[in-house]
């Protein structure tokens, strides 16, 4: 296959960007997204040119470092999946694919396509914690967990912090995001000593963090590669209004 | 959002409610006003309760609206580089709508309490015989048009302003998510079915 990429290039967190075309001959349909900038990339590095700089690590879908705007879609064309298991076979010769960073106000671009997410471990620093007895780990079974409620949480749990939701919220909220971690621990018994706190600040942290706010136009949970559902965040604000008229996260 | 945007909603069906006595001819449509006025008379004198409604419903639209631009402003702050390429946004016509939508809903606002509440702009405008000023709106094909407008953006408002406010108050789950978006659907149209029946009376004749 032959592609025009169209990528956003930008030296630095300072520098002005802009696109730039890069015709692509011999794309294979069964190279992964990542695998065929790597290509672009080699070629770029042997003609004496800057290379593309996005970010990977895993590239089996599972820690959230990569993501990029592929033609205006955060992961691109492919529901569940992301950029690194996305496969070429879903676009088309000739192709023109326009790759842009995630835009973020709270995600500031550090060079092309990568950016810096550090503002969601601002709020997991928030409290996206449990309090628990250090030492030798204790049984598995040690604290029974109704199933129900481990099936959700690991839903929630599957949330691999890549920013994709951010990315796609009109808003530029990070509500999903926020919500998957505190359902993730909020419904676990491990996790009842904070659920209300937690629930409050890691809130209060998402707001003053520059974060748009969230008017459930369910964008976010299209764009998750990894499903998280829209019930998070309505889990979330029940953990918020709750905590908000009973004072339920204030000292007894 | 969601406090204020129920208390109007609440309203909203209630004024339909009303509304659809003109299908029970002038007299009946004459008296709820009337009655309206009269409800704790004892206690709040004729007309108090629709005063206390009026202050409390004008409260609720400017915290609707200094709301909804918190929440524009911080979206617009939140996103200061626009994206070069940006798909079509997949969430519904409704939710994309809503700012726009309420601007158009405000400014019909001030139109609709010029028209029928005060009677400036109505081609009638004798206070005494709202059912006489209604009759004489609806049929000028312009009048129709700007009230029709007017009623589909508040179905769409209401579409999904009723599923978000469920969720934003945390009643909303994976299970009940589909059936709270087809309640808001329905109850959408219903209101506008309710309010579009009396200017389409009027036009088809039904309503003289």
């Amino acid at each position: 296959m032959r592609l025009t990429l169209r990528v956003w290039r930008q030296a630095g967190p300072d520098e002005d960007g802009r696109l730039v075309d890069y015709a692509v001959d011999d794309v294979s349909p069964d190279m992964s997204f990542l695998e065929m900038l790597d290509v672009l990339n080699e070629r770029l590095i042997m003609e004496g040119e800057e290379p593309i700089a996005f970010d990977h690590d895993c590239r089996e879908g599972i820690c959230g470092m990569c993501g990029m705007m592929i033609n205006g879609v955060a992961h691109g064309p492919e529901r569940a999946t992301t950029t690194c298991q996305l496969h070429m076979r879903h676009f088309a010769d000739g192709d023109v694919v326009v790759i842009e960073p995630w835009r973020a106000r709270a995600f500031p671009v550090i060079k092309d396509l990568v950016v810096d997410r550090g503002a969601f471990d601002r709020i997991i620093e928030a409290g996206g914690y449990i309090t628990a007895p250090t030492g030798s780990a204790p049984d598995a079974h040690a604290i029974p967990v109704p199933k129900p409620d481990a099936d959700k949480a690991f839903e929630a749990a599957a949330c691999i912090g890549c920013g994709a939701c951010v990315a796609a919220c009109p808003n530029g909220s990070g509500m999903l995001f926020t919500a998957a971690k505190a359902t993730h621990l909020g419904l676990l018994p491990q996790g009842q000593p904070e659920r209300y706190s937690r629930a409050v600040e890691m809130v209060a942290a998402h707001d003053a963090l520059d974060f748009g706010g969230c008017t459930n136009t369910g964008e976010c949970a299209v764009a998750c590669p990894k499903g998280i559902p829209l019930e998070s965040i309505a889990r979330l604000n029940r953990d918020v209004l709750r905590a908000t008229v009973t004072g339920a996260h204030e000292p007894r | 959002m969601a406090v204020t945007g129920g208390a109007m909603f609440l309203f909203v069906v209630g004024h339909m409610a009303g509304n659809l006595k003109v299908l029970f001819g002038p007299e009946a449509f004459n008296e709820h006003p009337r009655w309206l006025r009269g409800i704790g008379e004892g206690l709040l004198g004729y007309g108090g309760f629709v005063w206390i409604a009026r202050v409390g419903l004008l409260l609720c639209l400017v915290l609707h609206m200094t709301a909804a631009i918190q929440l524009a402003r911080r979206a617009a702050a939140a996103r200061p580089a626009r994206y070069q390429r940006r798909g079509p946004v997949r969430g519904s016509y409704a939710a994309r709508t809503m700012r726009w939508g309420g601007v158009i809903i405000a400014l019909f606002l001030v139109y609709h309490l010029m028209d029928l509440t005060a009677g400036w702009l109505n081609p009638v405008g004798d206070l005494e015989h709202p059912y006489r000023n209604v009759t004489a709106d609806f049929r000028h094909w312009y009048v129709t048009l700007a009230y029709t407008v007017a009623i589909v953006t508040l179905g769409f408002h209401i579409r999904h302003g009723l599923w978000s406010a469920l969720q934003s108050l945390g009643a909303s789950n994976a299970r009940r998510q589909r059936v709270l978006k087809g309640i808001a659907l329905g109850v959408a149209v219903l209101i506008c079915a309710g309010f579009l029946a009396v200017p389409f009376s009027v036009l088809t004749g039904l309503v003289k």
